[in-house]
């Protein structure tokens, strides 16, 4: 079975989700969502500024921390530590990646 | 039906404690859980494990499963009489079931595509796959068919799973670890529930000339002596066709000379630069004529790259 493209988006920073359709991609309800940001496992752009809106990567932020919830049962405060090691973790990959890529390599 | 023995992918004896069960899950759940492990195909093992478990950590489910009795692992079998009977109140062919949609009924819950389950709209299943793509893709954008299995439910709401040819259209933006979301590419929804999403997580083939750096590429440009030293304009390769650099008058290896706009391009606006960085490179085997030059250069040059040496 094959269908047409479907509408793409990119979930990078640059790009904003309101609330409400935060909401709906991660399956959480509005007071987990709240319960989530109090923990600091996903801020808000402006916290401020009612409604919220979030920048379009936390969509992945959040799937990462449903899954961990899930699958390793955890507490709301154990998946805001694992996300904020991830986030790290993720953060110096990619440095690594970058620095590595600047090094030239040997030809012949 | 094909048999998947949850003891063995698990690593379990039949006998095993409720406490067994949770603890090697945990202990799988570190190795193989595809957000913390680096193993080969954590992500398959993971999900055979978590299948496993969700079975064998219910006293219902398991009791059932046990009494399927035990087979080959990918071997057709039919439960024996009476069994669906004994464990669920509803009818089923098992036909084209698989044995994790079967046991999803299990425990008062009712399968997703359950006629009788209600009118109320429930949206559909969100899948996540991994797309390996090359530079040229990510700098043009592209479109690709990308091969997944989707539950489709039957009358008496069980899952079959059916594959499914979804295009997806890549914009160009893409650098490592991006995430795009496809929307309404996954489950389909129920009862007029929306459709699920489905999202990419990109990732680069290695090229055999540039190197990723965000959305910046890295090139090692290769120069004669003579050309560094006297200055050049060379055709230099990018992913939107050759370009002419100039080399101005003493080049030094190492240094890095940009092209501006050539990296790949970002997703709101602009692109990134091209680096090249020159090597100098030598002839490993040179002509009677070229080592005669060469000499003569070594005697003329007073030029000394080690001189700080001596400035301690």
């Amino acid at each position: 079975m094959s269908e047409g493209p479907a509408d793409s988006l990119w979930l990078h920073h640059y790009r904003m989700c309101s609330l409400t359709e935060v909401v709906e991609l991660s399956g959480l309800t509005e007071s987990e969502l709240r319960e989530w940001v109090e923990a600091g496992i996903l801020d808000p752009a402006d916290p401020q500024v009612e409604p919220w809106s979030f920048r379009a990567d936390c969509v992945v932020t959040l799937r990462t921390a449903c899954r961990l919830r899930q699958d390793f049962d955890l507490d709301t405060h154990s998946v805001a530590l694992m996300v904020t090691l991830l986030d790290r973790v993720h953060a110096l990959e990619a440095e690594v990646r970058e620095l590595r890529a600047q090094l030239p390599q040997t030809h012949r | 039906m094909k048999y998947k023995d949850y003891y063995k992918v698990m690593g379990l004896e039949r006998t095993a404690t409720a406490e067994d069960i949770k603890k090697t899950y945990r202990k799988l759940a570190r190795k193989y859980h595809p957000d913390v492990s680096k193993e080969a195909n954590a992500e398959e093992k993971f999900k055979e494990v978590a299948e496993a478990y969700e079975v064998l950590k219910d006293p219902e489910k398991r009791a059932a499963y046990d009494q399927l009795g035990s087979h080959q692992p990918g071997q057709d079998f039919r439960p024996p009489p009476g069994w669906e009977q004994q464990f669920s109140e509803r009818d089923f062919s098992f036909e084209g079931i698989d044995l994790s949609d079967l046991f999803a009924t299990f425990g008062g819950a009712r399968p997703r595509g359950a006629a009788s389950g209600g009118r109320h709209p429930i949206p559909g299943e969100d899948y996540e796959v991994n797309v390996k793509i090359t530079l040229q893709q990510a700098c043009d954008g592209s479109e690709l068919d990308l091969r997944l299995e989707l539950p489709e439910y039957d009358t008496h709401g069980f899952a079959h799973r059916v594959p499914h040819t979804v295009k997806a259209r890549i914009p160009k933006g893409a650098t490592e670890g991006q995430r795009l979301r496809l929307s309404g590419k996954g489950g389909k929804g129920l009862n007029g529930g929306r459709a699920g999403n489905l999202y990419l997580n990109i990732s680069l083939e290695p090229h055999p000339l540039f190197r990723v750096s965000g959305h910046d590429l890295y090139l090692d440009l290769p120069l004669t002596p003579w050309e560094a030293v006297l200055g050049t304009t060379v055709q230099v390769p990018t992913l939107k066709g050759d370009v002419r650099l100039k080399i101005p008058s003493g080049t030094t290896g190492g240094q890095r000379l940009r092209v501006a706009h050539r990296g790949l391009p970002k997703p709101h606006e602009g692109a990134g630069d091209l680096f090249a960085i020159v090597q100098i490179a030598v002839p490993t085997t040179v002509s009677d004529d070229e080592r005669k030059l060469f000499e003569a250069l070594a005697e003329k040059s007073q030029f000394d790259p080690r001189r700080h040496f001596e400035r301690r």
